[in-house]
C-alpha cells in the first residue's frame, strides 16, 4: 500500500529521527510513505489566526497536490501539520465560502477530497494493532511507557476527531500491541507550554516539569510523543527543570517511531538517540529493550 | 373539544393486546385494588404515571376532589428523587418529614391505588376513554402475602452498590428503598441476588415467615381505563462518568456528583448522615463544589441550565459546614441563579455568615495524587489558575430526564424536545397541557424545576384534569 506523505519542515531537520525511523518502519510493516514532490511548510500555526484565508492557501495547495498525485490519504508524522492539515481540510469540507475564496486565489479546484491521516492512524485503522502486534519481533516487554498526547493530535475534537479528547486510548493501545506497558497519568494531554518556549521560557518549562513529575511519579521509565515541539520542551527543557529544582529527575522523551522502530527489531544505532538530550540508551537497555 | 383524536397504537408490537391480557389480574404487587377503582365511570378516573412529589400531589388532589387515581410507579416505592434528598432548600427542613406524610397519605388514600413496579406498556382508546396497558414487573415477593416484616431485608447475605444509594453505600439484594416506603413491601434485584443468578443462598425464602418469596414469578399485564392521564416521570443524573473524563471518568472515588452528596449527607442514607469520604472513610475537611458540570454547554454536553444546582450546591455547602465544623468550602460557579422565594438570601447567608469560598470560574480537570482530589480550575474574577488539593469534590452535575422518557412519549403520542423533556403545548400560558388531549405533563421531565415548582405543576396538571373531565361529562350529557 503507498500513502502520499507530508513529513514537514522540521522532520527534515529537528525532528529528523521522528522521520526516519517512522519511515522504516512503514517498509517493514508492508507500506510505503510516497514523499509529495515539491511540498511547503503547512504554515504551521499560520491558519489559527484570525485572517487565515492567506495561511490556508500553503495547506491547501498541498491537499489539493495530493489529489491531483491520485492519492487520497496524506499521511503525516508530526502533530502540528497533522492538525494544521486536517482543519484546513475541514473548511475545504465544510465551508464553502471559504472554501471558493482560497481555491480561486490559488487557482485549484479542491473540495476536502484528500484524507488527512496521522500515521497512528494507518496503524490503528488500515494496518490494526493486531496485525502490529504479530509484526513485532522484540516485545517491548517490561517497559513502562508514559504516552503522552499533547494539544494538537486530539484538538479541536470535532475537526480533528482522532480519538475521544478527554480520554484518549489509541496511543496506550499501540504501546500494548508493542509488548511495552502504558502508564496512566494525568498529565497526558495538558499542554507542553508549545510555542511559549521562545519568549516565556519558564512557562514552557513548569508545563514540561509538571507532564514529566506526574508521568515520572506513575512508574514511567520514557516517555513517548508524535510532536516535534513537545519531544523538544519535554526533553530539552530538563536542564533548565533542574536548576530550579534539584531534586528533578531527568526522563527520556523519545519519538513513538523509535519505540516502534526498535520493536520491529531495527538497529537502536539507525535510530538517533543520540540526538535526544537525555539519553534514552541506559533505561532501555535496563529494560531490555535493547540488548547489549 | 369537538373532534375525537384517534390515538395511534402499534398493533405490530410485540406485546400482549389489551384482551388477550384478559381482566385485570390480581396482580402480585397490588396496594390496594380496583373495586372502588372501577365503580365509578370512565370519565372519573385518572392515571397518574410517576410516583415522585409531583406525582403524589396530583394523587392527592384528584383523590380529594373524588376522582378515582391510578398511580403508576416503576420503583418498588412511591417518593421519587425527593426520598433520595437529605434536607431541602430554602428551608433546611428534612425531605424525609415532609415527604413521607404525603407518601403515607397517597398509600392510604381512598380514591388512590398504587401501582408500583409497573411500566406503561401500551395506549389505546380515546381522550376521555383511554386504555391504558400496565406492565407489572417481577417483584419475586408476593405482597399480598409480604407483611412488611422485614426479615428478609435484615437477613439478605448480599451487600452491593445499588442504585438508589448511588455510589455513597450499599444494599441488600432483597430491599425497601427507605425505612418509611409506601408500599413498605420488598422486592428482590434480580442483578444482584444470588439464588437468581447463581443459584444458591435462598435465605429470605427461608426466613419470610410467610411464605412470600417467590423466585418463579412472572411479569403479567393489565390494562386500565380511564378518562384522563398525567405524566410525571422526572429527571435523572447526566452520565457524566462515562461523558466527562476530565472530570476522573468515576474513577476517583472521591469525585461524586450533588445526588449521591445527598445521601451521604440524610440520616436515613448509608452513612447515617456521617460525613465520610468514600475512598477511606475519613472526614474531609477541604470541600471543592463544581456547579454548571454539562449544564450550560452547548459544544460539548447539555446546553441548558440545570436549574436547581446553584440552591443545592449553596445548601450541601451548608448542610456540610453544620457538620465539619472546621472544613473549608470552595464552590466554583458561573453565575449564581437564585430566583425563588428566599433564595437569594439564602445564597447571600451562605457567603456572609457560612464562609463560603465562591470561586468564579470552571474546572478543567480532576486527577488524584497523595490521596488528595487535585483540582484545576480558574479564577477569572481575578484571570488566575487555582489549584485546590481536595478531599472531596461534588460535581452539580445537569439534570435529564429520565431514562425511557422518549419511549414513554411515543407510547403515548406526545413529543420530546432534543434534550429529551416532553413539549408542552404552550411554555408561558399551558405548561402541561400537551398535543395529546386528555394527557398532561408535569414536573422535571417538562423541564428540569425545583420541588416547589414541581409541586405546584402537579396540582395544575391535577386541575386541568378535572377541567377536561368535567367538559367530557357536559358533552356526553349534551349528546343525551
Amino acid at each position: 500500500m503507498k500513502y502520499p506523505y507530508f513529513p514537514g519542515c522540521t522532520l527534515y531537520t529537528k525532528a529528523k529521527k521522528l522521520d526516519d525511523a517512522g519511515r522504516e518502519c512503514s517498509r517493514r510493516l508492508g507500506f510505503e510513505l510516497d514523499e509529495l514532490p515539491d511540498w511547503t511548510c503547512c504554515g504551521a500555526t499560520f491558519p489559527l489566526v484570525n485572517d487565515y484565508h492567506i495561511a490556508m492557501s500553503g495547506p491547501t495547495r498541498i491537499l489539493a497536490d495530493t489529489k491531483d498525485q491520485g492519492g487520497n490519504k496524506l499521511v503525516t508524522l508530526c502533530s502540528v501539520c497533522f492538525n494544521v492539515l486536517k482543519r484546513t481540510n475541514h473548511v475545504m469540507r465544510t465551508d464553502e465560502e471559504r472554501r471558493a475564496k482560497i481555491t480561486d486565489f490559488i487557482e485549484r479546484d479542491y473540495h476536502g477530497e484528500t484524507e488527512v491521516m496521522h500515521y497512528l492512524q494507518v496503524l490503528r485503522d488500515d494496518i490494526g494493532f493486531d496485525q502490529l502486534k504479530e509484526k513485532v519481533v522484540k516485545p517491548l516487554e517490561g517497559l513502562k511507557v508514559a504516552c503522552y498526547y499533547g494539544c494538537l493530535l486530539l484538538r479541536p475534537v470535532k475537526e480533528i476527531g482522532l480519538d475521544v479528547m478527554e480520554n484518549p486510548t489509541i496511543f496506550e493501545d499501540f504501546v500494548r500491541a508493542l509488548g511495552a506497558e502504558p502508564v496512566e497519568f494525568p498529565f497526558k494531554i495538558e499542554c507542553c507550554g508549545a510555542f511559549q518556549t521562545v519568549h516565556s521560557m519558564e512557562v514552557a518549562t513548569r508545563c514540561s516539569r509538571d507532564i514529566l513529575n506526574s508521568a515520572k511519579n506513575n512508574g514511567a521509565d520514557v516517555v513517548i510523543t508524535t510532536c516535534p515541539l513537545c519531544q523538544f520542551n519535554l526533553d530539552d527543557r530538563q536542564p533548565e527543570i533542574q536548576k530550579s529544582d534539584a531534586n528533578f529527575t531527568t526522563i527520556p522523551v523519545v519519538y513513538f517511531t523509535q519505540l516502534l522502530a526498535l520493536a520491529l527489531g531495527i538497529s537502536p544505532a539507525d535510530l538517533g538517540f543520540e540526538r535526544n538530550l537525555v539519553d534514552p540508551l541506559p533505561v532501555l537497555q535496563a529494560k531490555g529493550a535493547i540488548s547489549d | 373539544m369537538g373532534d375525537v383524536v384517534e390515538l395511534k397504537t402499534d398493533e405490530t408490537a410485540d406485546v400482549p393486546v389489551a384482551e388477550e391480557a384478559g381482566e385485570p389480574v390480581a396482580a402480585a404487587c397490588s396496594f390496594g385494588d380496583f373495586e372502588d377503582f372501577e365503580s365509578v365511570p370512565v370519565d372519573r378516573r385518572v392515571m397518574v404515571i410517576g410516583g415522585g412529589i409531583c406525582g403524589i400531589t396530583a394523587a392527592i388532589d384528584l383523590g380529594n376532589a373524588g376522582y378515582q387515581v391510578v398511580l403508576v410507579e416503576r420503583l418498588p416505592s412511591i417518593g421519587g428523587r425527593m426520598l433520595q434528598l437529605s434536607e431541602t432548600f430554602p428551608t433546611l427542613d428534612c425531605a424525609q418529614c415532609t415527604l413521607t406524610p404525603r407518601t403515607v397519605e397517597t398509600g392510604q388514600h381512598p380514591n388512590v391505588t398504587l401501582k408500583t413496579c409497573c411500566e406503561i406498556e401500551k395506549l389505546g382508546g380515546e381522550p376521555g376513554d383511554f386504555k391504558v396497558l400496565v406492565r407489572q414487573k417481577v417483584t419475586y415477593v408476593d405482597w399480598n402475602k409480604c407483611t412488611g416484616c422485614g426479615t428478609c431485608v435484615q437477613k439478605c447475605p448480599t451487600k452491593s452498590v445499588a442504585m438508589f444509594e448511588r455510589d455513597a453505600g450499599l444494599m441488600p439484594a432483597i430491599y425497601t428503598l427507605s425505612p418509611q416506603a409506601v408500599p413498605n413491601k420488598p422486592v428482590i434485584d434480580a442483578d444482584r441476588c444470588r439464588y437468581l443468578t447463581k443459584g444458591k443462598c435462598g435465605v429470605c425464602a427461608k426466613v419470610c415467615p410467610v411464605g412470600a418469596i417467590d423466585y418463579e414469578q412472572k411479569e403479567s399485564f393489565f390494562e386500565v381505563n380511564v378518562g384522563a392521564i398525567i405524566v410525571a416521570t422526572g429527571f435523572d443524573v447526566y452520565d457524566w462518568k462515562t461523558k466527562m473524563p476530565e472530570l476522573g471518568g468515576g474513577n476517583i472515588p472521591d469525585v461524586i456528583d450533588g445526588l449521591t452528596f445527598e445521601r451521604y449527607l440524610s440520616a436515613s442514607g448509608p452513612t447515617a448522615g456521617a460525613m465520610v469520604r468514600r475512598s477511606d472513610g475519613t472526614e474531609p475537611k477541604e470541600i471543592v463544589f463544581i456547579q454548571c458540570v454539562g449544564s450550560r454547554n452547548p459544544e460539548l454536553h447539555k446546553s441548558y441550565c440545570s436549574r436547581v444546582c446553584c440552591m443545592y450546591t449553596a445548601k450541601h455547602a451548608r448542610l456540610y459546614k453544620h457538620k465539619v465544623h472546621d472544613g473549608q468550602v470552595y464552590i466554583f460557579y458561573i453565575d449564581i441563579r437564585s430566583t425563588g422565594k428566599g433564595y437569594e438570601q439564602f445564597i447571600q447567608q451562605s457567603v456572609s455568615e457560612e464562609g463560603m469560598i465562591y470561586v468564579r470560574g470552571r474546572v478543567a480537570k480532576l486527577y488524584e495524587e497523595n490521596n488528595k482530589v487535585i483540582v484545576k480550575g480558574a479564577d477569572t474574577l481575578t484571570g488566575r489558575q487555582i489549584e485546590i488539593a481536595a478531599d472531596l469534590v461534588v460535581v452539580a452535575a445537569a439534570l435529564v430526564p429520565n431514562e425511557g422518557a422518549r419511549e414513554l412519549a411515543e407510547k403515548l403520542g406526545l413529543t420530546c424536545n432534543k434534550d429529551g423533556f416532553f413539549v408542552e403545548e404552550d411554555y408561558k400560558i399551558s405548561p402541561v397541557d400537551t398535543g395529546q388531549r386528555g394527557i398532561y405533563i408535569a414536573g422535571c421531565c417538562q423541564g428540569i424545576k425545583d420541588i416547589a415548582d414541581t409541586a405546584a405543576q402537579g396540582s395544575a396538571a391535577a386541575s386541568k384534569v378535572q377541567v377536561f373531565l368535567s367538559a367530557i361529562r357536559r358533552q356526553k350529557q349534551d349528546a343525551v
